[in-house]
């Protein structure tokens, strides 16, 4: 198992957000996680990473064996999480380039591999670069300072191929995309995808799913994962929208 | 009694000695202009911190030492070597280098320019160029510059004299160096008068480095007088001995279509104060006022800046950016005056200051008077920590806190000297951020702070 979630209930501030998460994913699997605004999506995404400001008040998340909730944030990039970020941050002054150096090379020591020496590591980004078809421009500039909202999106998939995480966890990667954009970018997505990662895509809409195919789907709703099924539960939540699920969890509930 | 009569006896009596080592010097028509200076001393008085001017800065750990003059029989001699490490590119520069104060001809390298650069030092100027030094010295300071700025007149000595002759560009870069190296506690005074005529460009550096790292009081005066279409890149290091003292005055008038853009960068000094005071004397010109201060432990930096428009369509920018650590103090005080005749005038000032610790402080006050109405104009201040958004960011990406700590903060001060065109002068004051941040370990220390 690379990912286990155990009962897990998160606060912030005095509000419970997360009550009672429970997901398992298996190397190599893709999981899409859909659900209402505000259910908590973004939540267990960060809580995941390991923002600041998230209370964990019961329930454990074991990564690769590894307690996770007990690593730094850094500590969970170096083992292998990766967050593309919903509102990806603008960085005025770090270039790109500069960031993914030093970040491969971080996530390389942790791993006891050697550092990469500027051509390599420039020869590697090149190649990455064409994933996502990565405008050559965006590299040399501030970190999604003055990117356009798709720009940013595409920035968070070319830094997930740099860095080859083992669980990448998209947050809405599809918003903001144009048709195209969207397209490029989950042809990226599937080009990285092999029986070694696994994915977390978090998104409102079926859409994507038809570029990056998921292996289960599960809906959040109010702080927990109340149906899980395979990608066709996406076509029907499509169709039919949460109140759909949500009414018969409460009838299920009320049995 | 007055607070500080004491030392002002001390510094009317080191006067009287210094006039009567000037032996036939004193004869020459430039020691009116001391004389002058030293006269107004006994009248004037030392501030303290009830002087609106100087409200958040005591100066009286300045005045508690009793700083002599520096005797050049006392010169430690001072290698090639060891002002290697503040040189940028000594071939290619046109080096004044000065030893606690005093021209070192050796230590310089001035390579004949044409006749239209003179760059030596203002001793020599006295003798080559008697007139113009009359001329321009004094010009640009206002009558009440206050008993530092006296001081300095009074005991007018030596610094660096530039002059561009109309019509002229100085390809390489003017490199000035105050270098202190002393045991003993010593006032070092340079005076630096700086000429643009008409139509020209020209470049200069000038730092205050030291060897010893030991107690001592550089208090310096900076004229500079920009003709008609003239550019100046001027930027100023003060990289001194953190025991020292520093204070400075900067005194600069810009004429019409002129652009002098400066850099006014503070790391060192126990306690520095700066003022600069820049005024259009003609129309449709621009300065560009940048400024940075990083305060480790124990130092206090304050900057007091004047941008005095008088004239029709002239720009202004103004950014002053510091980090503060430590138990460490910084005041900023900035007036962009826009006079009636000022009109299409546009002046952009702004202040911005990241805290590193609990124990820091910042006093900013930007200030924006404006007489005129046809105007675009903006100020304002920020104090602010780390942004944690962008610290989170990082380290998802694998950045230790500490990591991404220092890469937030060179990223904010480096900008400020990220256009700067001379590359090895840009090397140097990157060396110096990245030193600083490491220093003490400012940066950890913050960690507390969570
Ligand atoms: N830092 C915070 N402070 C206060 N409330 C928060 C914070 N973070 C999240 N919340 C609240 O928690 C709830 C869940 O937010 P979250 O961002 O996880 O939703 P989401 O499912 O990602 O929604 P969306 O689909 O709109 O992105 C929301 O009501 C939100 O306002
Ligand atoms: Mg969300």
């Amino acid at each position: 198992m690379l990912l286990e979630i155990k009962n897990l209930h998160v606060r912030v501030e005095e509000r419970e957000i997360l009550k009672g998460i429970n997901l398992s994913i298996r190397v190599g699997e893709v999981h899409a996680i859909m659900g209402p605004n505000g259910s908590g999506k973004s939540t267990l995404a960060s809580v995941l990473a390991g923002r600041d400001g998230y209370i964990v008040t019961k329930g454990e998340v074991f990564f690769n064996g590894k307690n996770l909730l007990e690593l730094s944030p850094e500590d969970r990039a170096r083992e292998g999480v990766f967050l593309a970020f919903q509102y990806p941050v603008e960085i005025p002054g770090v270039s790109n380039t500069n960031l993914l150096k030093t970040a491969l090379n971080e996530i390389r020591k942790y791993r006891g591999e050697e550092q990469l020496d500027t051509l390599e590591f420039l020869k590697m980004v090149k190649e990455r670069m064409t994933y996502v078809e990565m405008p050559q421009n965006l590299l040399s500039r501030s970190v999604n300072e003055g990117f356009s909202g798709g720009e940013k999106k595409r920035n968070e998939i070319f830094q997930m191929a740099v860095l080859e995480p083992k669980l990448g966890i998209l947050d809405e990667t599809d918003s903001g995309l144009d048709i195209d954009a969207l397209r490029v970018v989950a042809g990226g997505v599937n080009r990285l995808r092999n029986k070694e990662n696994s994915f977390i895509v978090v998104t409102h809409y079926q859409r994507l799913l038809n570029y990056i195919v998921p292996d289960f789907v599960h809906v959040l709703s109010d702080g927990r994962i109340i149906k899980s099924g395979d990608k066709d539960l996406a076509f029907e939540l499509e169709e039919k929208g949460y109140d759909w699920v949500t009414e018969n969890e409460s009838e299920f509930a009320a049995r | 009694m007055e607070k500080f009569q004491e030392v002002k006896t001390w510094y009317i009596n080191r006067f009287e000695s210094f006039e009567r080592g000037l032996n036939g010097e004193s004869k020459k028509p430039i020691h009116k202009f001391r004389k002058q200076a030293a006269g107004k001393i006994p009248e004037l008085s030392f501030p303290t911190i009830r002087d609106e001017e100087w409200r958040y800065t005591d100066v009286s750990p300045v005045l508690v030492h009793k700083f002599d003059l520096y005797s050049i029989s006392s010169t430690s001699d001072i290698i090639k070597k060891q002002i290697e490490p503040f040189l940028f590119n000594n071939s290619e520069y046109i080096t004044l280098v000065f030893v606690n104060g005093i021209f070192n001809a050796g230590l310089s390298n001035i390579p004949a320019v044409t006749e239209n650069v003179l760059v030596m030092s203002l001793k020599e100027a006295f003798e080559k160029h008697q007139s113009i030094v009359e001329n321009y010295i004094g010009k640009n300071t206002a009558a009440d510059s206050g008993i530092f700025s006296e001081m300095n007149s009074a005991f007018l000595s030596d610094g660096a004299f530039i002059l561009i002759r109309k019509n002229t560009v100085v390809e390489q870069p003017i490199h000035i160096l105050y270098l202190s190296s002393t045991e003993s506690e010593i006032i070092i005074q340079p005076r630096n008068l700086i000429i643009l005529e008409d139509n020209t460009r020209a470049s200069i550096i000038e730092n205050y480095e030291t060897i010893l790292h030991s107690l001592y009081f550089t208090n310096a005066v900076t004229e500079v007088t920009l003709g008609k279409n003239a550019n100046l890149n001027h930027v100023r290091i003060q990289n001194e001995s953190t025991k020292a003292f520093h204070i400075s005055l900067s005194e600069t008038a810009i004429d019409s279509s002129s652009v002098y853009t400066y850099y006014n960068l503070d790391f060192g000094g126990k306690l520095a104060r700066n003022n600069f005071n820049a005024k259009f004397v003609g129309q449709d010109a621009e300065c560009n006022l940048n400024g940075l201060y990083l305060l480790n432990d124990g130092q206090t930096i304050d900057n007091h800046t004047m941008i005095d428009h008088k004239h029709p369509r002239c720009r202004s920018n103004e950014l002053y950016k510091g980090v503060l650590s430590g138990k460490s103090r910084a005041v900023f005080n900035g007036k962009v005056m826009v006079r009636k005749d000022s009109q299409k005038t546009n002046a952009f000032q702004s202040n911005k200051n990241i805290l590193l610790s609990n124990n820091a402080i910042v006093d900013t006050k930007p200030q924006l008077e404006i007489f005129a109405d046809d105007v675009k104009c903006s100020h304002g201040a920020t104090i602010g920590q780390l942004d944690e958004e962008a610290l989170f960011y990082l380290r998802s990406r694998g950045f230790s806190l500490e990591q991404a700590r220092r890469t937030l903060v060179s990223a904010f001060a480096e900008n400020v000297v990220e256009n700067i065109s001379h590359k090895a002068v840009l090397d140097y004051l990157e060396q110096i951020i990245q030193e600083k941040l490491r220093n003490e370990n400012p940066l950890s220390e913050s960690t507390v702070l969570e």
